[in-house]
């Protein structure tokens, strides 16, 4: 039997999962919607909403540019995060700890004072949407993450294996390729995962580098929704709900048999 | 026979070797030659040098001054991958990675040894350490002194003509590491190859090496077989790091080449006299004195201190005994089996003739770095 303190904190858990959920779970449902209004709870039900994100070139082609971003994003931010990460963990004295102040500041500065910043200095130099623009932006967002990430398993990773690896034949390149690499690579792919999202449903700079030409997803939501009350919001919410929480379960499955062996 | 082809070891020539980080002096001038198949042991305290002596002929850190030939060939500025010198660490250093097979097998993946050649080799490394079963086991599924034997393999599966070791059994109990000194020592003789072992434990030394290096400060104080640094050790260091030992100060002067010490109240004659104007201390090795009744078992020429035995030890094959002498100094002494045996707080002579001791030039530094 249960103690009474124990079926309160069960409540108390069940209070505070409903209440992190709740927003996710009322998209879904608002997504098979009937009517052309975000009504909860929905009215009737279609696949009509999914019908026009698939169909729709507004929809389609802000998805591929962001997915297209977010993917050179992820490749750019972790090549440039790791080899930061190496310096800032290496260096002598104070340097490693000054460096990774500075690297991390995108990640403490609010966000409307980089976009204004990076704005400014776009529309000078041609960059306003452009993809190449976008990458620039997003790359300086998502290093910081990659950094931490990669830092993390850098601190835990032994250097003697380095020199272990050296003394049996293997030159600089391959002890990274074969020692080095292997061991961060659990840090490595969560820091490229961490800047693919960051890049992904990046809203604040994407809002103002954006143009009529090029748009990205989250600027697509935003425009349709303060537009007109275009359900499409809802299931693209949805897919992308059931998108990370694949990634998420995938993760988690491949993190218990690494920990297996 | 199982073992890797017997290989020609590579001999070592260090000249006037000095390494310094930054105004620290590691090493200062330090003269060694290795020869070729010789198990050559680094002995000392920590921060004596040894393992800077060792990190420059792996090529993990530069020479600062001096020469490093190997095999007859300088390796300035030859980084340690090029090096061809198989290394084993204290702290194992296999690749948590990677299976035991696959640890072995790195260093002849990496010479482009491939396919069955490649597996062969491995094998007869893991044979030779007798981890052959264990091939597709993870490291971290191993004991130390398994993960030990598996670097052993991985060291020499590439049948490298030299081998370092710095303090391999230093994490180990002491059961295992008398029997692991026991299959490195077989495992030297079945290769041929050279063998430079650095350790702090001068047992582990003398049960290892065909000659021994201490190392002092930065210097290297002494070179030798393990028998000559423990009858005729140069240095009083060398005297007090290799064994037990007693040492003696007391006013000395010269009579005729002799040396006459005074030790409280009682005379010690030791035959000889040093170089120059150094303090003479005299070392005693606890079997090489004897202890007697007072006054009785008079031999001619002997030299007798009398004392009181403060602690005595029955050690089954001795008796040990330590006996604090009239001057506070504590002398240990060995008694066989069968001797006289005493008492604590017996009064006894500690007895020994001059050809028994050691006359050795004082140094007080060697006080301070031995404790």
């Amino acid at each position: 039997m249960p103690s009474f303190s124990r079926v309160l904190l069960g409540l108390f858990c069940l209070l505070v999962a409903v209440l992190l959920l709740a927003p996710t779970l009322v998209v879904i449902p608002m997504s098979f919607n009937g009517n052309k209004s975000l009504a909860f709870p929905p009215d009737g039900f279609s696949w009509q909403w999914y019908q026009n994100f698939f169909t729709n070139p507004d929809w389609t082609t802000s998805f591929t540019n962001s997915l297209l971003i977010a993917l050179i994003v992820a490749v750019v931010a972790t090549v440039v995060g790791t080899l930061a990460a190496f310096g800032v963990t290496r260096a002598a004295g104070r340097t490693g700890g000054l460096l990774r102040a500075i690297l991390i500041t995108p990640m403490v500065v609010p966000g409307v004072v980089l976009a204004i910043g990076i704005y400014a200095v776009y529309l000078d130099t041609h960059l306003v949407g452009t993809v190449a623009g976008f990458v620039l932006a997003h790359t300086m967002l998502a290093i910081p993450f990659v950094l931490i990430a990669v830092q993390a398993s850098l601190e835990v990773f032994d250097r003697r294996l380095e020199t272990a690896a050296s003394s049996l034949g293997a030159n600089r390149l391959t002890v990274f390729r074969t020692v080095t690499l292997p061991l961060i690579l659990p840090g490595l792919l969560s820091g490229a995962l961490f800047a693919f999202i960051t890049s992904f449903d990046e809203i604040i700079v994407a809002l103002f580098i954006t143009s009529p030409y090029l748009k990205t997803l989250p600027v697509q939501i935003y425009t349709s929704i303060t537009r007109d009350a275009d359900p499409t919001v809802a299931a693209v919410g949805t897919l992308l709900f059931l998108a990370t929480s694949l990634i998420i379960i995938a993760g988690l499955l491949f993190g218990m048999r690494r920990g297996r062996t | 026979m199982h073992a890797p082809q017997r290989s020609a070891g590579a001999a070592i020539e260090i000249r006037k070797a000095s390494k310094h980080y930054g105004i620290f002096t590691a090493l200062k001038d330090i003269d060694l030659h290795i020869r070729p198949g010789e198990f050559m042991t680094l002995l000392g305290p920590s921060g004596s040098g040894k393992t800077t002596t060792l990190n420059l002929i792996a090529g993990f850190t530069d020479i600062s001054s001096g020469t490093l030939d190997i095999g007859g060939k300088s390796v300035t500025g030859l980084p340690s991958h090029k090096r061809n010198i198989g290394v084993v660490f204290q702290h194992y250093a296999l690749f948590p990675h990677m299976t035991v097979g696959k640890n072995v097998a790195y260093p002849l993946a990496l010479r482009g040894i491939k396919g069955e050649d490649r597996e062969k080799r491995a094998k007869r490394a893991l044979d030779m350490v007798k981890m052959a079963d264990f091939a597709h086991r993870y490291p971290n599924e191993l004991s130390g002194g398994q993960q030990q034997r598996v670097a052993l393999a991985r060291a020499l599966v590439f049948d490298p003509p030299l081998l370092l070791m710095d303090e391999p059994l230093g994490a180990l109990d002491k059961k295992l590491r008398e029997w692991l000194q026991l299959e490195i020592k077989r495992i030297h003789r079945e290769l041929g190859t050279t063998f430079v072992y650095v350790t702090h434990d001068q047992e582990e030394a003398l049960v290892l090496s065909d000659r021994i290096a201490v190392f002092n400060g930065g210097r290297i104080e002494q070179i030798g077989t393990g028998r000559e640094l423990y009858d005729h050790p140069a240095t009083l260091f060398v005297g007090r790091f290799i064994g037990e030992s007693t040492v003696l100060r007391g006013a000395a002067e010269l009579s005729g080449n002799d040396t006459v010490m005074t030790i409280g109240d009682q005379k010690v004659l030791a035959h000889g006299r040093l170089a120059g104007d150094a303090r003479p201390v005299i070392l005693l090795r606890p079997e090489r004195v004897a202890l007697k009744r007072p006054g009785a078992d008079a031999v001619s020429g002997e030299n007798r201190l009398s004392g009181t035995i403060v602690e005595a030890i029955y050690l089954g094959s001795a008796s040990k005994y330590e006996v604090k002498l009239k001057d506070g100094t504590v002398a240990v002494v060995r008694s066989p089996l069968g001797a006289t045996d005493f008492a604590i707080g017996d009064v006894a002579d500690v007895a020994f003739t001059p050809a028994d001791l050691i006359l050795l030039p004082d140094d007080a530094s060697a006080d301070v770095t031995l404790t």
